[in-house]
């Protein structure tokens, strides 16, 4: 199985140190919350587990290295959803979708009947068959972002990582996104890790959280654990309640007026 | 779905052939039409009786199909390799800095080719002229490929490695320098200044074989690399970062296409000296009107580059014949208002 373990992952920009001796084991099929506050790491974590930045440590996909990957390789077991991608206006849905096929496809080759199948299939998923054709700069919000889930999930690999997925959309399209990203880890028992800013999304949708403090993961599990009142107000410098719904378990995250334990950074 | 696919590979076709058809009525007017020589329509049914198991009496005498042969036909020739080479590089720079303002020159190619144009023109002062062959475009070819190889190399030394931003600006100083000290060397050579002057509105009108097949090689494979490279540069379209997680090398990437693009322009400024216009604006026309994937932009451009300057090549040479217009004035000149009528009907985006 595709477990993503990741054995004192460090990440810094010359002298600042914005990721410190992280370590984790993510099940196949998991999905994995990273919270804490702007800075604490978690855009960083991530763009490490994308080879975007360099890091020490390891970081190992069913057993497997990354570092030793060539970037094709890396390309088909991790996909990334950036914080803001980059939408060309003017490209097509299905021309942007069929850029998720590239690891696959060679110098001299065009895309094959199974390399288009794949994204009948995505856009079908996401529905978004009847788009296929549109330019990207014809969407709205929501839809922009399926497109971009649908350009990952056209790479086929066993894990997903999103950064802030539904920070640009309102609270409807939040839901709908991530009971979509909960539909797709099902059906394809895809692991999934991602940033999320809301906690109480965040709490709702994931198996498990990792509270990220300066670089350091301060707490990890079920989100009736990590999200204490006290422990936010420690970490995000904030004044909340959280309550556990009686009937289902659900943690709910509540801003109260107040002061919040010492001044924000 | 499906369907649709077939319909775009089907589409693409059609445009393919029609840059083709394009161009070989362009190559079929640029030697047709001129200050001396056969009847234009005379022309055509000669190289058609040229063609084997074909006969037909054209009227062209020897002396005639002299000049159609070795005066104008390299001229042609030649003038499709530029203006190919300029648009499909143009094409690949845009497409890999993702910048809609960039053109061939931009790290420095044409700075250096005019650099070691002056500098060779003002020590050789006529005396090359008994030389066997021309060293002018030679030593502008190495110049340029030097200047390019600055630029990298100072864009990348201190902008770190993914950047595309520092290398274009690395590009802005290092052609200021280069030009700067052009005009250092032309200051104290100003016997020269108006072979330089021409050298750098440049030229077709000298075009020979012998130019053809110096710059035709690296047309040919730097247009091959670049194609080779179309859907890395799709994916260039989406951002470094997202490419690098497509699976596109980013640094190396950039690199041998922008090594593909500059090699090709370096050749073609070397003979023909600085044509402008081409290769902003062919690759900026060929995706208004053929769409924005680059599977069609670079072989659209590469035609449509080599039919416009084929084309815009023909005026220059009867307007005020018997002096030649530079044909970087008549590329702007035509190219300008077409490119504005564009930017009317439809809307540009880089």
């Amino acid at each position: 199985m595709s477990e993503l373990v990741l054995s004192d992952v460090a990440v810094s920009y010359g002298e600042q140190r914005a990721v410190l001796a992280f370590n984790d084991r993510v099940d196949a099929g998991d999905w994995v919350g990273l919270i804490g506050p702007n800075g604490a790491g978690k855009s960083s974590l991530l763009r490490a587990i994308a080879g975007l930045v360099d890091h020490d440590g390891t970081i190992t996909v069913g057993g497997d290295d990354l570092a030793r990957m060539s970037d094709r390789e890396r390309a088909r077991n991790i996909a990334y959803v950036p914080q803001e991608p980059l939408i060309p206006n003017d490209m097509t849905v299905s021309d942007y979708v069929l850029l998720g096929r590239s690891p696959y496809i060679g110098y001299w080759s065009t895309e094959s009947k199974h390399d288009r199948r794949v994204i009948a299939d995505v856009l079908d998923q996401l529905r978004l068959a009847d788009f296929a054709l549109r330019p990207l700069g014809a969407l709205s919000g929501g839809e922009r972002q399926r497109v971009v889930l649908a350009r990952a999930l056209a790479q086929q690999t066993p894990i997903l990582l999103l950064d802030e997925p539904t920070s640009a959309l309102d609270i409807g399209h939040q839901q709908q996104a991530l009971e979509l990203v909960t539909e797709l880890r099902r059906e394809q028992s895809i692991t999934v890790i991602s940033a999320l800013h809301d906690l109480t999304l965040a709490g709702t949708y994931t198996d498990r959280l990792v509270m990220l403090h300066e670089g350091q993961a301060v707490a990890s599990g079920p989100a009736a654990e990590v999200l204490t009142a006290e422990r936010l107000g420690e970490v995000y410098h904030v004044c909340v309640t959280v309550d556990v719904d009686p009937d289902d378990g659900a943690v709910i995250v509540v801003p109260r007026r107040g002061f919040p334990v010492g001044p924000p950074r | 779905m499906n369907d649709a696919a077939a319909d775009v590979a089907a589409r693409d076709r059609v445009w393919f052939v029609g840059g083709g058809v394009v161009l070989v009525v362009a190559i079929l007017v640029g030697v047709s039409i001129g200050p001396a020589g056969p009847d234009w329509w005379r022309v055509p049914l000669e190289l058609l009786d040229r063609l084997p198991l074909i006969a037909i009496d054209s009227g062209v005498t020897e002396p005639q199909w002299n000049i159609v042969w070795k005066i104008r036909m390299p001229r042609v020739v030649l003038g499709a390799l530029v203006g190919g080479m300029l648009s499909i590089a143009g094409a690949g720079y845009q497409g890999v800095f993702r910048n809609p303002l960039v053109d061939p020159y931009l790290l420095g190619a044409a700075a250096g080719a005019g650099l070691g144009a002056t500098i060779a023109i003002a020590i050789g002062r006529g005396a090359w002229n008994d030389w066997p062959v021309n060293p002018v475009p030679a030593i502008a070819f190495v110049f340029a490929v030097v200047t390019v190889l600055v630029t990298y190399t100072v864009g990348t030394a201190f902008g770190g490695s993914r950047s595309g931003a520092t290398l274009v600006l690395a590009g802005v100083a290092v052609v200021s320098f280069t030009s700067a000290m052009q005009t250092f060397v032309l200051r104290r050579n100003l016997d020269v200044i108006r072979e330089v002057f021409e050298w750098i509105l440049g030229s077709l009108a000298n075009a020979t074989w012998g130019d053809v097949r110096l710059c035709a090689p690296y047309v040919a494979v730097s247009s091959i690399v670049l194609i080779m490279h179309r859907r890395h540069l799709d994916v260039f379209r989406v951002g470094d970062d997202e490419a690098a997680t497509l699976g596109v090398s980013v640094t190396r990437t950039r690199l041998v296409i922008v090594v593909a693009a500059t090699l090709g322009t370096a050749a073609v400024v070397s003979v023909s000296g600085l044509i402008g216009f081409v290769g902003l604006v062919v690759p900026h026309l060929v995706r208004l009107l053929a769409g924005s994937r680059n599977k069609r932009v670079l072989p659209m451009s590469l035609m449509g580059g080599a039919a416009f300057l084929v084309l815009a090549d023909v005026p220059g040479r009867i307007l005020e014949n018997p002096a030649e217009t530079p044909i970087g004035v008549v590329t702007a000149f035509l190219g300008a208002p077409f490119f504005i009528y564009l930017l009317r009907t439809k809307r540009i985006s880089a």
